[in-house]
């Protein structure tokens, strides 16, 4: 069965459209990474599939509901949608155990002792049993970005979706994060990523989806995509991303992709 | 520049010279005015009439058992009911419902533009008027916590819907995402987190409030019922002597100083701990 079908999705802020006709299907169990240059839609698009931001046309069938019906029922649905965003988001007037609990205590309605339980493994396997009881200003990024993990996989759901999960952390503390995501796809999980960790994509991900312009321009599977990509603007986006330092000179180029479909500063 | 360095030197001190000059006759203006006041006041009848200690021998107990104890009862229940229908304006005011918000902007202005003192007259004499026969539960107390809650509550609508403001818009989308309803996030995410950070202007609401409830004798008050205020005011025409007055002003002090510092602690540290 496919965990996500997306069908047309167009989006678009005022004037700006954003997305421009996606169609997307993943599979259970598969992992996708979706790449592109900044303002291409790739954060638009993740923050559709659990209706973060409304579709302006298209349908989203998660695990077989149509989340982008009108009378579907978003929270339930949403209950089944991890979503891990660039920033972290923790709860600050929490601990990080507290964080973790919070919703399957006023969500599923699990009882304290239960959702403690609950909590204290996912951070046990995030590697943070230590600092349960730590808030998280006392965290660094990459602790608090792993308590973030902890807190969407406790509501037990069935996808995964992350939104440049490492994108705000300092280098050294990336590894951290792409570890426990890892281990995540290692143990079957549907997995959404829009990243811009090359490598991480190469190794883990089932399939690179290649966005620029709010189109799919290119997509297959990743060791495909990312060592031989057929389209033009993946090659030139690829080698950009791969090799900064040898970037062409902005001031020379006629190179128009990489502000092509800008979106409201979204991404 | 043709000037040296040492012309440069000589006009800065003459500058400095100069500004000690004009310091010093501040100075002298001051210890003037001062010594003045001391010379021409008559020390006798100040002390008699401000700090006369047979009066202040009578004010006690009931200054504090009966005087600040309704100031401080007033004050509590005004607050209490002001913090909770402030809340109710504030989520109406950012509502997605229109009506709501053009009621919540209408309190707000109403409510903020009278003067207090009008209010307390409308709850004490124009509410029993309109509605005869209904008694507030609590009587006199009710009477002036519901005026007092009425002001501050549009004050507090305010403040508090600043501080729904300033939480994050990542927070709300991260409540979204782990599928807690939109009142679900606001009750255990939102809310907790804005009050963390208007609690030291409520403090500061609350200083306000505990003078405000002087105007409680607008509204008529039995012996018993009397506040600070009103029970200076009535000892002080008693006994034909200003210091009653004095020491309700005195007892105001004692709390409302360090609230205002209390206010102002939580202000520091909630500013230093950054997100």
């Amino acid at each position: 069965m496919n965990a996500i079908e997306i069908t047309g999705l167009r989006k678009a802020f005022g004037d700006e459209e954003v997305l421009r006709g996606i169609d997307l299907t993943v599979a259970a169990g598969e992992v996708v990474c979706v790449i592109g240059p900044s303002g291409s839609g790739k954060s638009t698009l993740l923050r559709c599939v659990n209706v973060l931001e409304e579709p302006t046309a298209g349908t989203i069938l998660v695990n077989g509901a149509e989340i982008t019906d009108p009378d579907a029922d978003l929270d339930a649905l949403r209950r089944g949608i991890g979503m891990v965003f660039q920033q972290f988001n923790l709860f600050p007037h929490l601990t990080a155990l507290e964080n973790v609990m919070v919703a399957p205590m006023k969500v599923l309605r699990r009882s304290r002792d239960d959702a403690e339980r609950i909590a204290r493994d996912h951070l046990a396997r995030v590697g943070l049993a230590d600092r349960a009881d730590a808030f998280p200003r006392r965290l660094s990024g990459g602790q608090q970005q792993r308590v973030a993990i902890a807190r969407a996989l406790a509501m037990g759901p069935d996808v995964m979706l992350f939104d440049e999960p490492t994108s705000a952390l300092d280098p050294e503390l990336v590894g951290d994060v792409l570890g426990v995501m890892r281990k995540l796809a290692e143990a079957g999980m549907t997995m959404l990523v829009v990243t811009h960790e090359m490598s991480f994509a190469r190794e883990v991900a089932d399939r690179v989806v290649f966005l620029d312009g709010g189109v799919i321009v290119e997509s297959g599977p990743a060791a495909q995509v990312i060592a031989e990509p057929r389209m033009p603007r993946t090659r030139e986006f690829l080698a950009r991303v791969l090799d900064p330092a040898s970037a062409v000179d902005p001031g020379r180029a006629s190179d128009s992709s990489a502000d092509s479909g800008t979106g409201p500063g979204k991404d | 520049m043709a000037t040296g360095p040492t012309t440069a030197l000589r006009a800065g001190a003459a500058r400095r010279r100069r500004r000690r000059l004009v310091r010093g006759a501040e100075y002298a203006v001051f210890a003037a005015v001062i010594a003045a006041l001391a010379v021409l006041a008559d020390w006798g009848s100040l002390r008699t009439n401000f700090f006369n200690t047979d009066v202040i021998g009578g004010l006690f107990p009931d200054i504090i058992t009966v005087g600040l104890r309704n100031t401080v009862l007033y004050t509590a229940i005004g607050f209490v009911l002001g913090l909770a229908a402030g809340l109710l304006i504030a989520l109406m005011r950012l509502s997605s419902v229109l009506p709501y918000r053009w009621f919540a902007v209408a309190y707000v202005e109403v409510f903020r533009g009278l003067p207090a003192l009008l209010i307390f007259i409308f709850v004490g004499v124009g509410v029993p008027l309109a509605f005869p026969g209904t008694n507030l539960p609590g009587g006199v107390y009710g009477q002036a916590g519901l005026a007092l809650a009425l002001v501050s509550a549009a004050y507090m609508a305010e403040t508090i819907r600043a501080g729904i403001e300033a939480v994050p818009r990542g927070q709300m989308e991260a409540a979204r995402s782990l599928g807690m309803s939109h009142g679900r996030a606001m009750r255990t995410i939102i809310i907790p987190q804005a009050l963390r950070t208007v609690i030291p202007p409520l403090t500061n609401e609350l200083v306000l409030l505990f003078k405000d409830s002087s105007l409680a004798l607008f509204i008529g008050v039995s012996l018993g019922q009397r506040e600070l205020a009103k029970f200076g005011q009535d000892l002080a025409s008693e006994k034909g002597n200003t210091t009653p007055i004095v020491v309700a002003g005195l007892c105001y002090l004692l709390i409302t100083i360090p609230l205002g510092h209390l206010a102002r602690r939580l202000e520091t540290r909630r500013r230093g701990e950054a997100r």
